[in-house]
């Protein structure tokens, strides 16, 4: 630091854990992946248009997912798994873009809690999404051209009415079960109030029946660093051959706190320093829990369409099931008779349990059948995707006893 | 937390010879076929898994102890983690044809308050209880001078959740004061045996080491 007296290093932040070639090849592939996915996909003409919450009717609707499993002859073994925020079809199939594992293989598989040698199941990308489902990264056939913002914003209940579609065109009448996570939980919940008499059971995890105050002030952090870059262009990047990455990617950073606990941080960095002996007396990525933080967003961007994010987190925002239903949750679930578990944790703060007690006592208050626990776990918001016997233990003896009530063969023992 | 009934059966004397819950097994046959129940401070599930099978009702369960809702919800049982002394507020009136509460009343902060909700919620409540008036717990008293601790009280006065012990004579006089009727009640030896029925208040509450009672709202 003696030789220059230029002020602070810099470093290089945000292009030191992703080699060049392999980045562009990745976000290459992320690319083609909008309009034309690795997995199934079903594409409606103009005959079948989506009625959006905005008030405007998408036409060409396309739907890019995946399934697991084979179905039944009666049609009772059927899963849909919702996906969150930034998650796509392959719960449990290797990621094409990333050549990841699924994001949900600890739940979903062979003699899984979702056991795929007994249950069919699907996951289909969000609407609004960047993995084959219209989104804003989509090219619009009208125009040949990406959505960019022409893409009308999108709700919830907009992307579980799209998946509605997806079952009536694979013949699924009813679902055995409805599970996710934390805005897939949000996606459960809206199953069970838009469609009760297509969802046997509905297992939403670490979630809430509305976006608290402090949740959406975080996605507007994340949403003004994309907009912010100067690269983000209007919105217009993609017509114009750039990409806001380096504002996505402190989005993602920002959201990644959010997604740990306080303590989970410190077990994995505490205040270790990164490859060094010293702190350089710069910026640059002294400590093990920056590096980490850097290269989650680093490798966010070359996977995730950075308008495809500012829709998804404005989606979560605008939830507020209630909202629909004269301001009282429990008139979502008035005389329903599906089966509801659920499962919140201990260190999680963007989703606490108190918004899985509230929807605890609405479904009480309704009359619904209802299992909840609070999981114990110092893994933050995360732990729902992480290695949680409690939760599989708990959602295995669900999903068996739902599959029991259904007369389905029940699986090889945990 | 209690150890399951091994086989759900609904028969006194084969419970009893297996060192089972004999309560467990008056309490459900209180209960008609084919009810909604809820089942405050439900432990494991072992009631509403006997409720279930041997009753064919729609059995639900609240319970403090995270063990206790794991256990039961892994076992396929519709449990929810909660705590008696607040959440049965949020339950509207007659959403159940029973509400019971198995030897938990002593265990909850405002008794009176619990068992007002328990009666506005169900039609009809079943409380099981250990009586403190029981013969051994007044000999301890009356001869030791020290609380009593028995195997059906097993944990010194210190230590124990059980901070409203009542006697078979005060729980009536609970019931008298909240304008609820009893339609059933049975007293348990310490051997699992019924008190006879002909015998007068005094003698259950010295015999009976386990009281269960059916209320129902109106007199």
């Amino acid at each position: 630091m003696l030789d220059t007296g230029a002020g602070p290093s810099l470093g290089s932040p945000m292009t030191s854990f992703v080699r060049k070639d392999v980045a562009s090849n990745t976000a290459a592939e992320a690319r083609r992946e909008a309009d034309e996915p690795h997995s199934p996909v079903v594409r409606f003409g103009t005959g079948a248009p989506l009625r959006l919450d905005a008030g405007v009717e998408l036409n060409h609707l396309q739907i890019g997912y995946q399934t697991y499993g084979e179905p039944n002859a009666a049609g009772t073994n059927a899963v849909l798994v919702c996906h969150a925020l930034t998650g796509d079809q392959h719960a449990a199939s290797l990621n094409p873009v990333t050549g990841k594992p699924g994001w949900w293989e600890t739940m979903v598989g062979p003699g899984r809690p979702i056991d795929t040698e007994r249950f069919f199941v699907i996951c289909a990308n969000v609407l609004g999404g960047c993995m084959g489902t219209t989104g804003p990264a989509s090219t619009n056939p009208e125009t040949g051209r990406p959505y960019g913002l022409d893409m009308p914003l999108v709700t919830i209940r907009d992307m579980v009415n799209a998946q509605a579609m997806l079952l009536d065109h694979l013949g699924i009448e009813k679902l055995l079960c409805v599970a996710g996570g934390s805005m897939g939980g949000m996606q459960v919940l809206q199953w069970a109030a838009s469609y009760p008499e297509r969802v046997f059971s509905a297992m939403p995890i670490a979630t809430g029946a509305r976006h608290s105050a402090q949740n959406i002030a975080f996605h507007e952090v994340g949403r003004q660093a994309v907009m912010a870059d100067p690269d983000w262009r209007g919105g217009r990047y993609l017509a114009e051959g750039v990409t806001p990455h380096r504002g996505l990617a402190v989005a993602r950073m920002a959201a990644h706190i959010t997604y740990m606990s306080d303590q989970s941080l410190h077990n994995k960095f505490g205040r270790r320093l990164q490859n060094r002996e010293m702190p350089t007396f710069g910026f640059d990525a002294d400590f093990q829990v920056e590096s980490y933080l850097r290269h989650q967003g680093e490798s966010f961007v070359q996977r995730f369409d950075p308008n495809s994010y500012l829709y998804v987190t404005r989606a979560m925002d605008y939830f507020d099931l209630a909202a629909d239903y004269g301001g009282v949750l429990a008139n979502a679930f008035r005389g329903s008779k599906t089966r509801f578990c659920v499962a919140s944790f201990t260190s999680d703060w963007l989703f606490p349990t108190e918004d899985s007690r509230a929807i605890v006592h609405a479904l009480n208050a309704s009359g619904a059948s209802v299992s909840f626990t609070e999981i114990e776990s110092d893994k933050g918001h995360d732990a729902f995707l992480l290695e949680e016997p409690q939760l599989f233990a708990i959602a295995r003896g669900f999903l068996d006893s739902a599959a029991r009530a259904l007369g389905l063969p029940t699986g090889r023992s945990a | 937390m209690s150890i399951a009934v091994r086989q759900p059966v609904l028969d006194e004397s084969a419970v009893r010879d297996q060192g089972g819950r004999v309560d467990l097994v008056v309490v459900a046959e209180m209960v008609a076929p084919g009810s909604r129940v809820l089942d405050v401070g439900s432990g494991d599930g072992a009631l509403l898994e006997l409720l279930a099978t041997t009753r064919n009702c729609d059995a639900r369960g609240i319970e403090l102890s995270r063990e206790g809702v794991n256990a039961g919800v892994a076992r396929g049982l519709a449990i929810i983690q909660g705590d008696a002394d607040v959440d049965l507020a949020h339950y509207p009136d007659d959403a159940f044809d029973y509400v019971i509460l198995s030897q938990t009343l002593q265990a909850t902060r405002r008794p009176r308050w619990v068992l007002e909700q328990m009666l506005r919620i169900g039609r009809r409540a079943v409380v099981s209880f250990p009586n403190f008036g029981h013969w051994r717990s007044r000999l301890d008293l009356m001869v030791n001078g020290r609380m009593p601790v028995t195997d059906n009280m097993p944990i010194a006065w210190y230590e124990t959740p059980n901070i409203h012990f009542c006697t078979i004579r005060d729980f009536v006089a609970l019931v008298e004061l909240l304008d609820a009727r009893i339609e059933k009640a049975v007293a348990l030896d310490s051997s699992g045996h019924r008190v006879r029925v002909n015998m007068p208040w005094w003698v259950w509450n010295l015999l009976g080491e386990q009281a269960v009672f059916l209320l129902t709202r109106e007199r």
